[in-house]
Parts: C-alpha cells; structure tokens; sequence
C-alpha cells in the first residue's frame, strides 16, 4: 500500500506517526496525582494532598495553546497579556534591531568587498567583534542608552550584524571578473554597475548571510528579554517560570519554535527567489 | 598614407617577472584595420593575443603605444567597442532576452522599453533564436545558444568596432560550423569592422578578409599579415574548392608550426614594426605581388 505513496507523503506519514509516538510516551511518563479521597490518612498529614508541580502531561499543553491561541491579544495587565502580544514585541524588537543591522551591513559589506584595502582595514576589528555574546553588550547597552527597550534593540542589531557583513564582503568580492567587464564594455557607472550586476551577482550569498542573521537574532531576542523584562516572549517564559506554570512555559517554548521556522521560511522563498544557476 | 580606421601603434606590453625583472610579452606591435574589414589574429598561446584584445576593449592598460580609433586615443571601455567574450560573459540571472535588452538599454537610454524589446528580438532572431527560447535563463541554454546570445547583444549595439575573443572555443565542432556561418549572415548585412581571435585556421580563412599571424612570445610581434583571397559570400563547404584555399592555409600552417617559432624573440632595432602583407593568389597567376616567403608554398599546388 505504501509503495503507491510519494516520497513526500511517506515523510509525512512517518512524521506523523513519530508525533503520535512520542506524544503517548510522554503522556504515559507522567505519573497521575493522586486526588485527595484516594490518600491515606499519613499522606494527608503529610501535605502530599497538595498539588504538586511536574512536568504536564502533553494533554494540558493542548489544552493550554488552544485556550491562549483562541484569544492571543488580550492585555490584562502588565504581566498577563495574550501570546499574540507577547510575540509580537518580541518580533517587534527583532525587526528593528535587524533592519537597522541591515542598513549597516548591507553597504559596508559592499565597501569591504569591493575595496581590499578597505576588507584589510575592517577585517581586525570585525574578527574581535563578531565572537562577543551579544548578551554581554547588555550592560554596557544599559549603560549607554539608559533604556531597557532600547537596549534589547541594540543587542539584536550586535548579533545579527555580523553574518550579513561578512556574507555581504564576501559575495560582492566573489562576483565574476567577467560580469563586471560586461558592465564595463557598456559603460554602467558605478551605480548602475552595483544595482544591476553586482547586487544581483552577490544577492544569494547577502541572502544567505540575512537568513544566518533573522535566526540568531530570534535566539538571542528570547535571552535578551528574560534580562530586561516588561514584554516580549522571552519575558513571558521567565514570568512563567516564577508562577511555576510549566504548561505555559512548555506552550511558549514551542511557540518561539514555531515563529523562529516562519522568520526562516521567508528568507528561503527570498533565497530561491534570487538564485540563480550559472 | 591615410590613417587606418583603427591604428594600434607602438603597442608594448611588459609584466613583471617575479624575480625583479619584466617580462616582454609584446613590442613596438604596430598594425591597423580599416573600416568595415574583418580581421582575424591567429598565434599560439602566450603571445599577447588575449592582451591585446583586452587593449583594444579599454579593459586593460598597454605599458606604452597608443590604440586610435577614428583619430581618437582609446581610453577605457567604451560602448564603440563592443566585445563577445569566450565564455558568453552573460547574466545568468536574466532570460537570453534581457540579457540583449540590458546591452540596448545601456546604449538608447531614451528608447522606450517597447523599442528596446522589438530591438532585442530582432537581432535575436537574426541569429535563430526565436520564440519561447529567449525567455530562458543561461543555464537553460546550450552553449552554441549562449554564445548566439552574446552575438546578438553585441550586434544589437551597432558598436564602431567588434571585438570577439575566441567566440566559438568553448563549442563542438557542428555547432561551430553553424554559428560562423550565422556570423558571418549577421556581419555581411552591416558595415561592421570586427576583430577575433582564434586559435582555429579554417574558421580564420572562412570569416576574415585579413589574418594577422603573431610570433611566440616573450617579444612577440604580428609577422604578418595574410590577404584572404577567396570571394564573399563564402560556404565552408564551397572555399575548400577554391584555389587560393588550401595555399593560404598551408601558408599558415606553416607559419604557426615552424616560422611563429624561429621568428620568435628578434628583437629588430626597428621601433615600428608593421607586419609584411601577404598575398596568395592562385587566380591571376604573377600579377599578385611576389613574395619572398611565398615560393616554397607554390610547390604545394594544382
């Protein structure tokens, strides 16, 4: 029956039955708490009868997600607002953090590529930088700005500089000798040459670098706003954490899975879209 | 003598050696090319050939001499100059057809994108490429195709004089075939003066009025240059027939394997050398110009 089946569809069936699998293992590991009229009278005295934290069962994350995700934009206050807000500041502060990124990465890079001088000139200060945590900018960004929001942004815009700087250098210097000659035998000055041969010569490899850059931002967003707090998803586990509310907690965890895979889904329709074969 | 419509004068080339000393590659190359001629440059390798075309294209910088075109020093790239390079050198990320419109659009900023679309198909067409083809990217392509592209946009920009580095060096045999006598259609409707380089003598005899044949370097210089005298329009199945064919191209076989080499490296205290013009001409017997180089040659024929 299966050999009629596609490769994709197999997959599909496969993965299925993986989710299935693992969600029953865990549902059958969590051992059940014991309901008050079944304890004895020890265990009473002993305050076992008082619900106890524990990993929840599968079934309670279920039901946690479907009751946030039907109503994700509520505002209760400051510490209870609804995913969708939680999320959307922390995409939010991503965004801003990262097209300001861009904005610097993009045209430098260009710089850097184009100018071996200006790549030797660069190139000490970028290997320093780049290995830094960007959390460890955290004080100093605190410091500096003396805002924590503004501080978050700043980190995201640390973290995901680098890879599109370096990406960028590196796919402007790549573009062939040949396509800058074309360029050249028709006369395009600098700036034609660079939006219409070099940028789309390099776009696969800028891309590459920004797609490298959205997903560390979003790792680090999640850190950056367990330290300053207020808003965002990151915030919104750590609060959960205090409240010892782990449905929650194991919701929001797979939430900033599933907002971190459709930040990257975009930049790979954005990749296949300026691929080119040569 | 009247000033040729491309004169290359005094031309030298000298690269660095790496040991502290240079490298002559060329010399005092002196030689010009008239309005609406057709010129190949036949030599081995290492001669300069590609140099000098990198030259004449404004992409590189002689040591010394000057290039001049219509009286004009040439300096830089220049949209007059237009160049078919040996591996296509198109945009991989645009169709064949934007490939020609990007070359058009560069020349007639003022023609509106309609003009420059019909332009493009056109020329397109005059090499046989028509239809749903041309909305194909390179690498959809073969590569008789590509370069049938690279043809059309540089033929599509009228430039004052064509440049083609060994166009079909990269193609089987057949295809070559086929796109010289494609060249050769597109050429023949224009006044087009066109500059190539081969390494391929029956392609040289079949599409040029003059070959110039380089000596090996270092110190190479063009020796000579050769009259085609074989009447247009010409059939690569048809000039094997002729009775100057297999003269001329013995002549230049024989210079590519023995003289190319015994020529090489004569540094002559002449400082401008101009190639010694050869003229092989079956059929008017003796009223060709007589030339010392010539009469072992004779023996070879009808």
């Amino acid at each position: 029956m299966l050999d009629n089946l596609s490769i994709n569809q197999r997959a599909a069936i496969l993965s299925l039955v993986m989710l299935i699998g693992g969600l029953l293992i865990w549902e059958a590991a969590i051992p059940a708490q014991k309901t008050a009229e079944n304890l004895t009278e020890y265990e009473i005295l002993m305050g076992l009868g008082q619900e106890r934290a524990g990993v929840p069962p599968p079934s309670d994350v279920l039901a946690k997600a479907w009751e946030e995700l039907s109503n994700p934009f509520y505002d209760a206050g400051p510490n209870d607002k609804g995913i969708g807000i939680q999320i959307g500041y922390s995409i939010y502060r991503v965004l801003s953090g990262y097209i300001l990124a861009a904005m610097v990465a993009i045209p430098l890079g260009f710089l850097i590529g184009m100018s071996q001088i200006a790549y030797k000139a660069f190139n000490p200060f970028i290997q320093v930088l780049r290995p830094i945590s960007p959390l460890a900018w955290m004080p100093l960004a605190l410091f500096v700005i003396q805002d924590s929001e503004a501080s978050a942004i700043f980190v995201i815009f640390i973290c995901s500089i680098w890879p599109m700087l370096i990406n960028t250098a590196f796919g402007v210097a790549g573009v062939r000798q040949d396509w800058v000659n074309v360029a050249r035998t028709h006369e395009l000055g600098s700036f034609r040459t660079a939006f219409t041969v070099i940028l789309p010569a390099a776009a696969p490899t800028i891309i590459t670098g920004m797609r490298i850059s959205i997903g560390i931002a979003w790792l680090v967003i999640v850190a950056a706003e367990m330290l300053v707090g207020g808003t965002g998803i990151g915030y919104y586990v750590w609060n959960e954490w205090n409240n010892l509310d782990l449905t929650s907690v194991i919701f929001s965890i797979l939430m900033i899975g599933v907002v971190g895979m459709l930040l990257d889904t975009a930049f790979s329709v954005l990749q296949r879209a300026v691929a080119y074969a040569e | 003598m009247s000033k040729p419509f491309l004169s290359i004068e005094r031309l030298t080339q000298t690269y660095p050696d790496g040991k502290g000393g240079t490298m002559t590659v060329f010399e005092n190359a002196s030689f010009g090319i008239e309005k609406g001629e057709f010129v190949c440059i036949l030599g081995h390798s290492g001669c300069g050939k590609s140099t000098i075309m990198n030259i004449l294209a404004g992409l590189a910088e002689p040591t010394s001499g000057v290039v001049k075109m219509d009286g004009l020093e040439v300096s830089g790239p220049s949209l007059d100059r237009g160049v078919v390079f040996q591996n296509y050198s198109l945009l991989p990320w645009l169709s064949a057809l934007k490939n020609v419109t990007f070359g058009i659009k560069a020349r007639h900023p003022d023609w509106s994108r309609d003009k420059v679309e019909a332009h493009a198909r056109d020329f397109l067409s005059k090499v046989g490429l028509d239809g749903d083809v041309v909305n194909r990217k390179p690498s959809q392509l073969s590569g008789g195709m590509r370069q049938r592209v690279s043809i059309a946009r540089a033929f599509a920009n009228h430039p004052k004089l064509l440049l083609l580095d060994e166009p079909f060096g990269a193609l089987d045999a057949l295809t070559r075939g086929t796109i010289q006598e494609e060249l050769l259609k597109i050429w023949s409707g224009t006044e087009q003066t066109v500059f190539m380089i081969t390494h391929d003598i029956d392609e040289a005899i079949l599409l040029a009025d003059r070959i110039l044949l380089m000596t090996n370097g270092p110190y190479a210089r063009v020796a000579e240059s050769v009259e085609i005298t074989i009447p247009r329009p010409r059939k690569r199945t048809e000039i094997v027939e002729h009775p100057n064919y297999y003269a001329i191209r013995n002549h230049l076989v024989q210079f590519l394997g023995h003289r190319s080499k015994e020529l090489a490296g004569q540094q002559t205290d002449a400082d401008d050398l101009r190639p010694e013009t050869v003229r092989i001409d079956h059929t008017q017997q003796d009223s060709a110009g007589h030339n010392p180089d010539t009469p072992p040659l004779r023996a070879v024929n009808h």
